[in-house]
């Protein structure tokens, strides 16, 4: 895990659009009256979602006041948890997991595959600005390892090539079917096997 | 009570300790950093792990809350064993910089190091290296050396109320940072310094001054405010080195204000150090037979009533005493004053000047009423006792004025006089709130006394509350934030010419009635000089000094002993730590010789003498003024007017604030603040 830093360059101004508002809106209504700050990482979220993926020192503000809490409250969370993005990230941000399930499945591989297509580094822009990618840790797919995490979906059972594939379309401006790249549905055991039996030792 | 057992000796404790607590009481040291009385618990640096029976792990003693029947150990291998882990990991990450590091001599961690730490170390990995963190004048950051306690950051919150400082990221990337990359906007600010166990946050304007071990220590009492903190200076030869809060419950706790403790370069700067006499307009040294001659025969030549002394704000009240005889004795004059302004004072009784309720009385209010005040500023310790109230009890806070952040909520009136002609005819929701309340707070700041109306605000509160039994040897809401140290001394000693609460020798002095006035210490008189001859006596050549037309240099508080009397009433002395520059001497001293100069015999014999006799005079007024039927004044006539406050110049209050280089730089760097609006 590295240090996460805010960007340098900041926006100036943020303020929910309507929608978020609502969103906000119907997540403080879950809290009792003066815990409203409790609902400070749904916020975030939310900030997270209206701003193309991150979340900028202004929208902390914004929070803060929004929630009346202090601004380094808002600060302090932003910065602990990692599925925060405190940075710019690309129109498709690209979390590959490396935890040990997926690295044993090859998961440095799909690593080797973005630095090749998208940029040297995590957390960097591609050439056409539109792609980023960083290591995460698990994101809970274990059974398909190894796999990624494209915006909001997750593509599952793949391998250097496959990678390879997908970052091309993605970096045209294409989305792919998320889901299985070895074409099982789910997490259904592969080869059509339906049960376990016929397997020895299992 | 609980029954319980620290290493195999059984003692009882109340309930509601921590097992550290616990462990004190029995006398047991239990090493700790992040854990600290005046502050919540965090228990996150584990130092204080100790052995529990029947627990398989050892447990961190600050947040583990003491019951019935435990069995504690501290000294066995196992709690050693794992104390000594933990310090290896708090270790790995701290510079080794001990020799450059101003903390080196007092720091926590390197003394706890000597016994739990392992001399060498296994950790191999590069050092994380951590950015300094800008956090204006009086801090100076070395962040690498933070092993995350997080003190500072719940003394801001807490204390100071100021949530300025925070923890950002996690784990071994955690650091501490204010956002504002300024300086924290509380008087308090510099307490961290203290709280750091640490070299993380040091003092910047004594950054490599000295060692700890060759400062010599003299335990001291505070004279920047009328609260009388308890303070220890360090000295290093003839300077003043630092100036650091001592414990004292009932008044400071543990903390000081910014004032308290930098404004002690001053001491260093634009001192007086040799008499002076003014020579067509350019100072000239001369020696103190000389000035004492001229003096003589000034006084020789003038009548009585054209004499007038003025005694100053940070004087100490043996000088204060000695002042009073010289005038009343000496040359026969009555003529002496210690207001420099029209300020209202009604001298008949003492409660009507004191903080009645005393500073610890706070805590146990229900409710706060402020009239002109802003004690932020005024009186920046017992503001933080406020915040604690209020803290604790939710404690209703209700100020005339709205006077900006006090560092908790209240509210405020219009500022409008006829809100206290309502409050006091029973006519105003605070009146309810003040009969309704058991204990409550009635405070009157300095811009309430300074006012016109000071005399009908004032009276009718104060027969407001006699009627509705609020003022009773329980409790007494009247309260009075005193402005100077030496203000409660003054009147205490008499120094006034009047008792209707007029300042009669200052309004003949602004219409040039007198021909000789002697200022003592005093630097905050708004004065146009015309033919007066003016004699200053005092430590620093500041505005009092600029008008004199002879200069006698006095010692400032760190240079001579004497007592101060705080807002309370409470008398402590303050000690001599230094000595005064060159030629210049003790106030008392040139006062008694001055009187010898005059006619060839000493007001006192020595020290001690003065003393006993000063202590005797005090004595007796405070028993004298007990049995005193407090008498209300009638007739009072109320006048439309809108009270304002006015914030006095914090950090350039008196001589000394002013001479200080520090005390510059926190008011530019607060200026410069308010210029760009970055706050907020």
């Amino acid at each position: 895990m590295s240090l996460r830093r805010p960007s340098k360059e900041q926006p100036k101004n943020f303020e929910f659009n309507p929608d978020s508002l609502e969103a906000a809106k119907a997540i403080i209504a879950k809290y009792p009256k003066d815990k409203q700050q409790s609902a400070v990482m749904a916020l975030l979220y939310i900030a997270q979602k209206q701003n193309s993926n991150w979340i900028p020192l202004s929208a902390m503000k914004c929070i803060g006041k929004f929630l009346d809490m202090p601004y380094i409250k808002v600060y302090e969370v932003a910065t602990f948890y990692t599925m925060y993005n405190l940075a710019p990230v690309g129109k498709h941000f690209i979390q590959v997991c490396t935890t040990t399930p997926c690295m044993i499945r090859g998961a440095y591989k799909l690593v080797e595959a973005c630095k090749e297509k998208i940029s040297e580094n995590e957390n960097e822009l591609s050439k056409n600005q539109s792609c980023s990618w960083m290591e995460v840790e698990c994101l809970g797919a274990c059974v398909n390892a190894p796999m990624m995490q494209i915006n909001n979906d997750y593509y599952e059972d793949l391998d250097k090539e496959k990678t390879l594939k997908i970052l091309d379309k993605i970096l045209t401006g294409k989305t792919l079917k998320p889901g299985s790249y070895r074409g099982r549905i789910n997490n259904e055991p592969e080869n059509n096997r339906k049960t376990l039996m016929d397997l020895k030792n299992a | 009570m609980l029954k319980l057992k620290v290493n195999e000796i059984d003692i009882e404790v109340e309930e509601g300790l921590t097992v550290l607590q616990a462990c004190e009481k029995a006398g047991v040291e239990i090493p700790r950093f992040c854990y600290h009385e005046k502050l919540s618990i965090a228990g996150n640096c584990r130092m204080c792990l100790v052995e529990l029976e029947k627990s398989p792990k050892p447990v961190a003693s600050c947040a583990m809350p003491a019951a019935e029947g435990m069995n504690i150990k501290t000294n066995t291998e196992f709690v050693e064993k794992a104390r000594k882990g933990v310090m290896e990991f708090l270790l790995a990450n701290h510079p080794l910089d001990c020799p450059v590091c101003d903390q080196g001599g007092e720091c926590d961690l390197q003394d706890q190091s000597m016994f739990y730490g392992v001399d060498k170390s296994r950790y191999k990995e590069n050092k994380r290296n951590v950015s300094e963190k800008n956090m204006g004048p009086l801090i100076k950051t070395q962040m690498t050396r933070c092993i995350h306690c997080t003190r500072c950051v719940r003394f801001a919150t807490e204390v100071a109320g100021v949530t300025e400082i925070g923890a950002i990221g996690r784990g071994e990337d955690m650091e501490i940072t204010t956002y504002l990359e300024q300086s924290m906007q509380s008087e308090l600010s510099a307490n961290v310094v203290d709280l750091c166990p640490v070299g993380a946050l040091t003092s910047k304007p004594y950054v490599f001054e000295a060692r700890p071990w060759e400062l010599k220590k003299t335990e001291s009492i505070d004279v920047m405010d009328a609260i009388g903190s308890n303070i220890r200076v360090d000295t290093y030869g003839w300077e003043v080195k630092r100036i650091l809060p001592r414990i004292n419950e009932d008044i400071n706790e543990e903390w000081i204000s910014d004032k308290t403790r930098y404004a002690c370069d001053g001491l260093l700067n634009q001192r007086l150090d040799t008499p002076y006499i003014k020579d067509n307009g350019k100072f000239e040294k001369a020696s103190w037979s000389e000035v004492f001659n001229i003096i003589k025969s000034k006084f020789k030549n003038t009548e009585k009533d054209k004499i007038c002394g003025i005694t100053g704000d940070l004087v100490n009240m043996e000088t204060l005493y000695l002042f009073k005889e010289f005038f009343n004795k000496t040359l026969g004059s009555y003529n002496v004053e210690s207001r420099r302004d029209h300020t209202y004072l009604n001298p008949k009784k003492r409660e009507n000047y004191l903080f009645n309720s005393t500073i610890n009385g706070i805590e146990e209010a229900d409710f706060i009423l402020l009239i002109g005040s802003n004690p932020r500023y005024e009186a920046t310790i017992l503001n933080a006792r406020i915040r604690k109230a209020y803290l604790q009890n939710k404690t209703k806070i209700i100020s005339l004025n709205d006077v900006g952040d006090l560092t908790y909520p209240y509210e405020s009136l219009d500022g409008d006089i006829e809100n206290i002609k309502k409050i006091t005819e029973d006519n105003h929701e605070v009146s309810s709130l003040i009969k309704e309340a058991k204990k409550p707070l009635i405070i009157f700041g300095q811009s309430s006394l300074k006012s016109k109306s000071a005399k009908y605000i004032v009276e009718s509160v104060k027969s407001f509350l006699e009627k509705n039994n609020k003022i009773s040897e329980e409790w007494n809401s009247l309260n009075t934030i005193s402005e100077n140290a030496s203000t409660v001394g003054s009147f205490d000693l008499g120094l006034y010419k009047t008792v209707d609460g007029s300042n009669e020798v200052l309004k003949d002095l602004e219409n040039h009635m007198f021909e000789i006035v002697y200022l003592l210490g005093v630097d905050n008189l708004k004065f146009e000089k015309k033919n007066e001859f003016i004699i200053y006596q005092g430590s620093h050549g500041d505005k009092g000094a600029e008008i004199a037309d002879i200069i006698l240099p006095g010692a400032a508080y760190t240079e001579q002993n004497g007592y101060y009397t705080n807002l309370e009433g409470k008398i402590q002395k303050a000690f001599k730590a230094s000595y005064p520059p060159e030629e210049a001497k003790e106030d008392w001293l040139i006062i008694n010789e001055l009187a010898e100069a005059m006619n060839h015999r000493k007001l006192f014999n020595d020290k001690d003498e003065l003393d006993s006799s000063l202590l005797n005079q005090i004595n007796l007024y405070i028993e004298k003024n007990k049995s005193i039927k407090s008498s209300n004044v009638e007739n009072l006539e109320f006048k439309q007017d809108i009270l304002k406050v006015n914030n006095q110049d914090y950090y350039y209050s008196n001589a000394i604030a002013r001479a200080s280089k520090t005390m510059f730089e926190c008011k530019s760097a607060k200026t410069n603040l308010k210029l760009t609006g970055t706050e907020g």
